[in-house]
């Protein structure tokens, strides 16, 4: 894709937040600011292509903004994982653009401005952390995410929004200072580097039962990640409006935590460093133990969105699982399932929240015969569930196939043996809202004015879905661009 | 001897405290200003009695005296009294708004904590 | 002749102008000649400050008397960094103040300003001067001035206030006084440098002793460390925007570089933390401090006080730097000192321009105020950031400095201690910008209009100082690491 324009990253970290500036500044026009929405979308995605052509190449990107202290930075260096994440970001917020226009108007929610303007920041921010070249500007971007998302999961500016918006923010900002600060600063006075490098920066520096302890810190820390019992600001951001669910609470926000995870695991720990540590496997069954709960938990959720929310906590567990297993595999199946759980998750959230705009209807219980009324909103859901489940013909069949596999190759019996009883635990709760659209007649009395959300909703939850039957096609260019990180460890 | 060798520093030290009792017991704000007062007293003859030399004489220069006291301390202390005055005159003029403002001078009139006065 | 053998101008024309001042007649002139004389302090200090970093001190008689004896002005980069930021930050607040000032005091403004140049003139020759007595002399200067600028205050109780930090400024002035006699008593001298020489051989003097911890309490209450701080917030509350601007800045750093100028200099570090157990003393206070301070900020709904207790948690940092006793502790104590200067100088003047509007500084009238005012709240916001210590803020770099000595130094749980607290900065902070902008507007509250430009701009500018002091560290982390070097270079080649 060399056609396409080639900035340098702190650049493509500027495009949304100059755009969120323009947004605010255009307060008094919606219209104006819905068009810098799509305009700053637009050029965020195509100035991320443009780096993948030279990232994919095995070029190193890097960009050095600015040193703080002697050793400490804020720099950028692109690496596949995190034009990966960086893609998916991008190509998912112009989908959700419109939907979240659609959305917004046709609910009738007010102070469109600062939302647009968040939003934008907050995808500033997820491309910050994907670009980031160490701990500090990883940790700077994070913290922006964070904040920037809190205007927007206390949009309604009802008190259950706003106690709802605080969980969210204590809980990551605890997390985030309480744990992944000391830890970084520790890393720091024990390595004296921050910058992620190939193969891990603690190797031969650290000893083991410092790193332990640092793993434990950093994992914890990562709260974005939602390990248990650091999962409850995820269920507590539903109140957010659903645009605002779809695309930060299923892609940026918690795949910036998984990503943090993984980059943690490659890069700044180093595989082979971690196989040694005594807590590799403590985390290992605390993620598997939250990917089990939660989706019993999911089982017993009523809400729709709330239902999604605990399948995604177990989701991102099964990427946890991934890195602490600490093989390439299973690492590289990990970063695929960022993706491919992405866009599967994007389409159930765009598709709950269509639900929503169209009936009223936030239930499970009450979808019953829905899918002859919203057939594409349905038939999309799922495809977005058979994604999530790692059925084909859906991209989610090879992340978790490689996810397993590696379980598999490290021999840790459990956790395969978790993995499969997930996956039926995510049949379990994933299908019966599709079940009851399909299969159980509309309930008598119930109005017959309900037809499929507007257009605006409707085509980017198509799109969403027919990405994820895309991505089962395309998964190998995936795996070999993962599969670049540790060209340069192992040869 | 001992004891009164040290005379003029017994006088500083219950000078001292009596100035400090005043100044944390007293309610009355007039009376804090006063115990300020003999508070400072006692630092300044702290200071001049370091400065006194057995069988010194004034610090002015003169026929027949061999031994003067050292005049340092005297000029120090003067620089402190100064300040002392300012700060009396200072404090009284705040006491004198604060008659006006509230009426009263007595701290126990004006309630604990004047924090909780809403406005 | 340059611009360096001006330095005792740097206290002697806000003085001078003081005088000058007081007799001007109207409103702005003697803003402007005030202005005027601030910049020039400031813009002399900034060409010494370079100077005293490269060179190890300089030093000028008055009135030509050789050191020992007569009173002399000594710079290194200790004192010479702490006169930048004070008359630096004379200057900017100043910037700030006419719009503000004209909206609490009526009249004429010649007094107001000339005991506002008494103030600065104080505090800088507190921070030039090498002679022990002449800090009690410029301490009592500054701090007359000082009350009487709180009595300014519109609240009666700026009364009650003033009065009472006079009563306790004035024994803890006395303390000083206290200390430096038995100094002087054990010596014969008053020079810092000559006391330095002369200790040594009296490490095991009572009186020296004393007098170490009559003048650590001294300036401990000037400081207000924390069971020394009781008249800190109400005095913050209720002064005048413009004067609590200015003292948020200034008032405590001052009081702790002569802390630290006699526990390092006179004393010698060898002496204040392995004879005495100062080390374990001030870092209990320090902690305590920092958590009473965070603690009681956190259910604050009187904005100033909330930030004046803020402030007394931030002292705690700065002598948690100090009770480290070491070379990286200290500068972190610098960098604090500089950086929280800049940090709640920007946040009380957000408060300023807020109180400027609507007159109030309760959290309950501040609700929705974040879409009338949005400038206004966004810089408290950033301010905010600061004061929680986001990385590129310039809170973040003293911060980082402070948890790097706890490292060094061993000390785990400080980090932690550090680390908590900072979270209980973002929930005071936190609590502000939800009821700026997550709250409805109460009802029946008239539609406020955004702060003038004249406050706004001045705002701003700190505000971005903070990002950029934030970002570009090499002036702070220099000149605080020249300035601990400073203190612990001259205690270091006593034996």
């Amino acid at each position: 894709m060399t056609w396409l324009p080639q900035l340098s990253p702190f650049t493509i970290v500027l495009i949304p937040m100059v755009g969120a500036l323009a947004i605010a500044l255009t307060a008094g026009s919606t219209r104006a600011g819905f068009a810098i929405s799509w305009l700053t979308s637009a050029a965020f995605l195509v100035s991320v292509w443009g780096l993948a052509g030279p990232v994919v190449s095995g070029e190193v990107v890097e960009q050095a903004v600015w040193e703080l202290l002697p050793g400490m930075a804020i720099a950028f260096s692109i690496e596949p994982l995190g034009m990966l994440f960086a893609l998916l970001a991008a190509t998912l917020w112009i989908l959700a653009t419109p939907y979240a226009i659609g959305y917004m108007t046709h609910g009738g929610y007010s102070s469109l401005a600062r939302f647009f303007a968040c939003y934008a920041i907050a995808l500033g921010a997820a491309a910050g952390i994907a670009f980031a070249d160490n701990l500090l500007t990883m940790f700077v971007f994070y913290e922006i995410l964070s904040v920037s998302t809190y205007p927007l999961v206390a949009h309604d500016g009802t008190g259950k929004a706003k106690r709802g918006a605080r969980t969210y923010l204590a809980l990551l900002l605890l997390t985030s200072i309480g744990f992944w600060l000391p830890a970084m600063i520790w890393t720091w006075a024990a390595t004296g580097s921050m910058t992620f490098t190939s193969g891990g920066i603690m190797a031969g520096q650290v000893d083991p039962a410092v790193g332990a302890i640092l793993l434990i810190l950093f994992m914890f820390g990562t709260g974005k990640a939602a390990l248990m019992p650091f999962h409850r600001w995820l269920p507590a951001a539903m109140v957010a409006p659903t645009p605002v669910s779809a695309l930060l609470h299923a892609v940026a926000v918690v795949k910036a935590g998984v990503f943090v995870v993984l980059k943690l695991a490659i890069y700044i720990f180093g595989l082979d460093y971690l196989k040694t540590l005594w807590s590799t496997d403590f985390v290992l069954y605390v993620a598997t133990f939250t990917m089990l709960v939660a989706s019993l938990i999911a089982m017993h959720q009523d809400n729709l969105k709330a239902r999604l929310a605990y399948s995604t906590v177990s989701q991102l567990s099964y990427i946890v699982i991934g890195a602490m297993l600490a093989t390439q595999l299973a690492a590289i199946g990990g970063g695929m399932h960022m993706l491919m759980h992405g866009f599967g998750k994007i389409t159930l959230f765009f598709c709950a929240g269509a639900i929503y705009l169209a009936s009223k209807k936030t239930r499970v219980s009450e979808l019953d015969g829905l899918g002859r009324r919203m057939p594409i909103t349905m038939a999309a859901f799922f495809i977005g569930a058979m994604c999530v489940i790692g059925l084909p013909p859906t991209g989610g069949l090879w992340s978790k196939w490689h996810l397993v596999s590696g379980a598999y190759d490290s021999g840790y019996a459990l956790v395969l043996a978790a993995y499969l009883l997930s996956t039926l635990l995510n049949i379990a709760y994933l299908l019966p809202p599709v079940l009851r659209a399909f299969l159980k007649p509309l309930p008598a009395g119930e109005s017959a004015g309900i037809k499929e959300a507007p257009w605006l909703c409707v085509i980017p939850l198509s799109l969403t879905a027919l990405g994820t039957l895309v991505l089962f096609f395309l998964a190998q260019s995936g795996f070999e661009l993962m599969a670049g990180i540790f060209s340069g460890v192992n040869g | 001897m001992t004891v009164l060798g040290f005379f003029n520093y017994w006088v500083v030290v219950i000078l001292m405290m009596i100035g400090f009792y005043c100044v944390i017991a007293r309610g009355n704000m007039v009376k804090k200003i006063m115990g300020l007062n003999l508070f400072q007293t006692s630092v300044f003859i702290l200071f001049v009695s370091a400065g006194k030399i057995v069988g010194g004489a004034t610090p002015i220069v003169r026929e027949g005296v061999e031994v003067y006291s050292n005049p340092l301390p005297h000029v120090i202390v003067l620089t402190a009294i100064v300040v002392g005055v300012a700060i009396t005159a200072v404090g009284l003029a705040l006491t004198v708004r604060i008659q006006e403002a509230y009426g009263t001078i007595e701290d126990d009139h004006l309630g604990d904590d004047i924090d909780d006065e809403e406005d | 002749m340059t611009l360096l053998e001006f330095m005792p101008f740097i206290v002697l024309i806000p003085l001078i102008a003081s005088g000058i001042v007081a007799l001007l007649p109207g409103r702005n002139l003697p803003w402007l000649v005030t202005l005027l004389a601030a910049t020039a302090s400031a813009v002399i200090a900034a060409v010494v400050l370079p100077a005293a970093i490269s060179e190890p001190a300089l030093s000028y008689p008055f009135g030509n008397w050789p050191p020992p004896f007569g009173i002399e002005y000594r710079v290194d980069a200790a004192n010479a960094f702490v006169a930048l930021l004070v008359s630096g930050m004379a200057a900017i607040t100043l910037l700030w103040a006419p719009k503000s000032v004209a909206s609490e005091i009526h009249g004429r403004l010649g007094t107001f300003y000339a005991l506002f140049l008494l103030a600065l003139a104080g505090l800088l020759g507190i921070t030039l001067t090498g002679d022990a007595f002449n800090v009690f002399v410029f301490l009592e200067i500054s701090s007359l001035a000082t009350y009487t600028l709180i009595a300014y205050g519109k609240d009666r109780r700026a009364l009650l206030a003033a009065f009472r930090y006079l009563i306790m400024g004035t024994v803890g002035a006395t303390f000083l006084l206290i200390g430096i006699a038995f100094l002087y008593m054990v010596t014969g001298t008053l020079n810092m440098a000559d006391l330095a020489e002369r200790l040594p051989e009296l490490r095991d003097n009572n009186a020296v002793r004393a007098a170490l911890a009559f003048i650590i309490v001294g300036m401990g209450l000037k400081l207000a460390l924390l069971p020394l701080h009781l008249w800190l917030p109400n005095a913050y509350a209720y002064a005048p925007n413009f004067v609590t601007v200015f003292l948020a800045g200034t008032a405590t750093k001052v009081a702790l570089y002569v802390m630290l100028r006699f526990i390092f200099t006179v004393f010698s570090p060898d002496y204040s933390f392995v004879v005495l157990p100062l080390s374990t003393v001030l870092m209990v206070l320090a902690v305590a401090g920092m958590f009473a301070g965070s603690w009681v900020a956190m259910f604050q709904i009187h904005l100033k006080r909330m930030l004046a207790y803020s402030s007394i948690a931030q002292v705690g940092y700065m002598v948690l730097g100090v009770s480290l006793a070491t070379a990286t502790g200290l500068t972190a104590a610098f960098l604090h000192l500089f950086n929280h200067a800049l940090i709640k100088t920007a946040l009380f003047m957000a408060i300023g321009c807020v109180m400027y509007r609507t007159g109030s500084a309760k959290l309950d009238d501040l609700r929705g105020l974040g879409r009338q005012m949005p400038w206004t709240l966004t810089a408290f916001a950033l301010a905010g950031l600061s004061i929680i210590g986001v990385p590129t803020t310039a809170g973040f770099i003293s911060k980082w400095y402070l948890v790097l000595a706890s490292i060094e130094a061993g000390a785990w749980w400080l980090v932690v201690l550090v680390l908590i607290t900072s979270l209980m900065a973002v929930y005071y902070i936190w609590r502000v910008i939800e009821a700026a902008w997550f709250s409805e507007r109460p009802a029946g509250a008239a539609p406020v209009p955004e702060a003038p430009l004249a406050l706004l701009v001045p705002t701003w500018l700190v505000v971005a100082l903070n990002f950029y002091f934030g970002l570009d560290t090499r002036l702070t982390v220099g000149a605080s690491m020249a300035a601990a070097d400073a203190l612990l270079g001259s205690g270091a080649g006593l034996p």
